[in-house]
């Protein structure tokens, strides 16, 4: 009996192909929504690691507390000999130490006095050390628009967005005033090497950007830094990798007594990025239901008229002595083999759609301009393991659905009747 | 009571709602067939043959009276148990052939024997056989948009043979068949009627099928109005 219903789906393409289409395209939809998905939340908080929060970050605990406020009276100090130890602990970690900070930057006119003033945030970052993959990690190079790379101390990037305000140019020179760690004011002149635009307003407002060892020295952070950042080697985010290593690290390091003792967060504790992978899940499987959904009141539908193609062969069937019960379950068979079908297909396009994009990648240039959360510019999908079954999930589940409501009819069917139907 | 006595309906009266009544379409008919009888239902459009038909192969069930097959009742079958009766005891010839379209001849032709789970080997031998009787074994694998009208009946006259049923019930065999064809069909079933002793009841107003029938029962109006032993049966045949 199996047999028969497959040599009917086989010969009769138009029992199959409509269905089978359907059911590709919702299985498509849903495997390269979902490679959508986790590529945008995969890219955000690859972002985020890269520019914010590590795989891992340490701090104090007081500077955790107020982090937003870049509190660097409550920055890591002593951090020569705790990179050493760390480098000599936890090998295949890359650990680099960046300073946030914030001021005022003041440019002079031609006789040096001041025309204007404006807020920056700053940060401080490995520029000069040799191996240090800062640069690369932070896209620093590829996204100066004007000038280049601080060489030399004094020398600071500063956003392209804030030059133009104030017309500035590479190789002005610029006034910096802040704060020192230990509260007292502090100013000094810096050299403009270049303009910066990252293409993400939280990271291009009003920002500057020199080495750490300048940003210490600017603000009398000797040996201290406002955070270390941990990256695997590999460059992949790994929550176990991170959680054994946080609870290595503050198992050691961190004095839940002292609030200035060094302490570990991962990734996900930090920015509400578990909410983001949270959300990520769980809008895949908001898109997996919504497929179900329409898919099952479309295919319905297409059962109901393949129903009526074949009300004659459903009628011989009962004539002949095939039991309403029997005609159902062999429907849902089918519907089982054709929606399989349809996921392969569907699950094959989607896969090779989201392979496309996630090497590819669809640039959307500016049109995110005023967009303020750290959002990638160039949207790429992500394949992961989960896309070679999501699409069967509503491929078949919405063809069983679809034909199980459709297939009701065939209860209703009067045999009284099928003398006289089976006639015309 | 006959033994061999294989239908009994008994005083069988059959109601169709209309509008507010009913329209009574068969009306009191009390009939016995005998195993091995080539009978026919004759008699004008509306007369009710089809309905009885559709009593006799469990497909209705009477308003009133009783009707029993096999000494098995049909009054109050499941849905379940009247088609296990039609899929093993009761085979059906339609005017319009009514084969599957998408299965070969072969296939159609086996498609009884999948429902009851015969196994391979023996459904083989049946299909073969039975495709035999009808003289259809080069036609195994066509299809049945590439047989005339004539070939596809004699597949559904194999379909409703292959069980080897007790009963064959053919609702106007022949109305879409030219007269070649009509008594080609006519003299298998007669052909099959005798050598395995296969009641066949007929419902028809075609007078090539009535030459055949070696009883003809006669309705209007829902009743019967004769029922005759023709004793030329068969004699008049081509
Ligand atoms: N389901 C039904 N509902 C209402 N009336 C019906 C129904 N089935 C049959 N009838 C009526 O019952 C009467 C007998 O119908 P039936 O089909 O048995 O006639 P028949 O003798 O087979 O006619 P024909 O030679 O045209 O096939 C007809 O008047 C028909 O209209
Ligand atoms: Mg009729």
């Amino acid at each position: 009996m199996i047999g028969f219903t497959l040599k009917g789906i086989v010969r009769d393409r138009s029992r199959s192909l409509l269905p089978v289409i359907i059911v590709s395209i919702g299985a498509m939809l849903t495997v390269a929504g979902t490679g959508w998905i986790k590529g945008i939340f995969g890219d955000i908080i690859a972002m985020n690691a890269k520019y914010s929060t590590g795989h891992v970050k340490i701090l104090t605990a007081a500077y955790a507390e107020n982090e937003s406020q870049a509190p660097n009276d409550l920055a890591l100090t002593d951090i020569s000999s705790l990179l050493s130890s760390l480098k000599k602990d936890f090998t295949g970690v890359e650990w680099v130490p960046r300073i946030h900070f914030g001021g005022l930057i003041d440019i002079p006119d031609s006789s040096g006095v001041t025309k204007y003033q404006g807020n920056v945030v700053g940060r401080g970052v490995d520029l000069f050390s040799a191996g240090s993959r800062e640069n690369e990690r932070m896209n620093i190079a590829p996204s100066i628009v004007e000038g280049k790379l601080p060489e030399n101390g004094k020398e600071i990037l500063i956003s392209h967005d804030f030059a133009k305000r104030f017309n500035l140019k590479p190789g002005d020179k610029v006034t910096f005033f802040g704060s020192s760690m230990n509260g007292g004011m502090v100013f000094s002149e810096l050299t403009l090497c270049g303009t910066i635009k990252f293409g993400s307003q939280i990271l291009d407002r009003g920002g500057i950007i020199c080495d750490v060892s300048d940003a210490q020295q600017m603000l009398d952070m000797e040996d201290a830094s406002s955070e270390i950042l941990g990256y695997f080697k590999d460059d992949i985010y790994s929550e176990e990798r991170a959680d054994s290593l946080r609870s290595t690290f503050n198992s050691v390091y961190f004095d839940p007594g002292d609030e200035f003792s060094p302490k570990m967060l991962k990734l996900s504790e930090q920015n509400d990025l578990d909410e983001y992978l949270a959300y990520a899940d769980r809008m895949g499987t908001i898109i997996a239901l919504i497929f179900i959904f329409t898919l099952s009141v479309v295919l319905w539908n297409t059962g109901l008229l393949g129903g009526l193609r074949r009300y004659n062969e459903y009628g011989i069937r009962l004539a002949l002595g095939e039991e309403k019960k029997h005609i159902y379950f062999m429907m849902l068979y089918e519907a089982l083999i054709v929606g399989i079908i349809g996921s392969v297909v569907g699950s094959a396009a989607g896969l090779s759609f989201s392979y496309w994009l996630q090497e590819t990648g669809l640039d959307f240039g500016d049109s995110f301009g005023n967009i303020t959360m750290m959002m990638p510019q160039v949207f790429r999908a992500r394949v992961v393991p989960e896309m070679f079954y999501i699409g069967f999930i509503p491929g078949v589940v919405a063809m069983l659905i679809g034909t199980a409501i459709a297939g009701i009819g065939i209860f209703k069917r009067d045999t009284a009747r099928l003398f006289t139907e089976l006639e015309v | 009571m006959n033994k061999d006595t294989i239908i009994r309906l008994e005083r069988i009266v059959k109601n169709f709602p209309v509008g507010t009544g009913y329209f009574t379409a068969l009306n009191n008919i009390t009939l016995k067939f005998e195993k091995g009888e080539f009978a026919g239902l004759v008699g004008p459009s509306g007369s009710g043959k089809t309905t009885l038909l559709n009593i006799i192969g469990s497909l209705d069930t009477p308003t009133e009276g009783k009707a029993s097959i096999m000494d098995k009742s049909l009054i109050g079958l499941s849905h379940k148990e009247s088609a296990q009766l039609r899929s093993k005891h009761i085979g059906f010839i339609f005017q319009t052939y009514n084969l599957l379209p998408v299965y070969t001849v072969y296939e159609n032709v086996e498609f009884t024997l999948l429902l009851q789970k015969v196994p391979l080997s023996e459904r083989r031998k049946a299909v073969m056989e039975a495709l035999e009787w009808v003289g259809l074994t080069d036609k195994v694998n066509s299809k049945p948009s590439m047989l005339s009208g004539g070939e596809s009946q004699r597949v559904a006259i194999a379909r409703s043979m292959v069980k080897k049923p007790e009963v064959v019930l053919a609702d106007e065999p022949t109305a879409n068949l030219d007269s070649v064809n009509s008594h080609h069909i006519l003299q298998t079933m007669k052909k099959l009627n005798e050598e395995l002793k296969v009641t066949f009841i007929f419902a028809t107003h075609d007078e090539k099928v009535m030459q055949y029938l070696s009883r003809i029962i006669s309705l209007a109006d829902g009743k019967i109005v004769g029922d005759t032993i023709n004793p030329n049966h068969g004699s008049n045949a081509q």
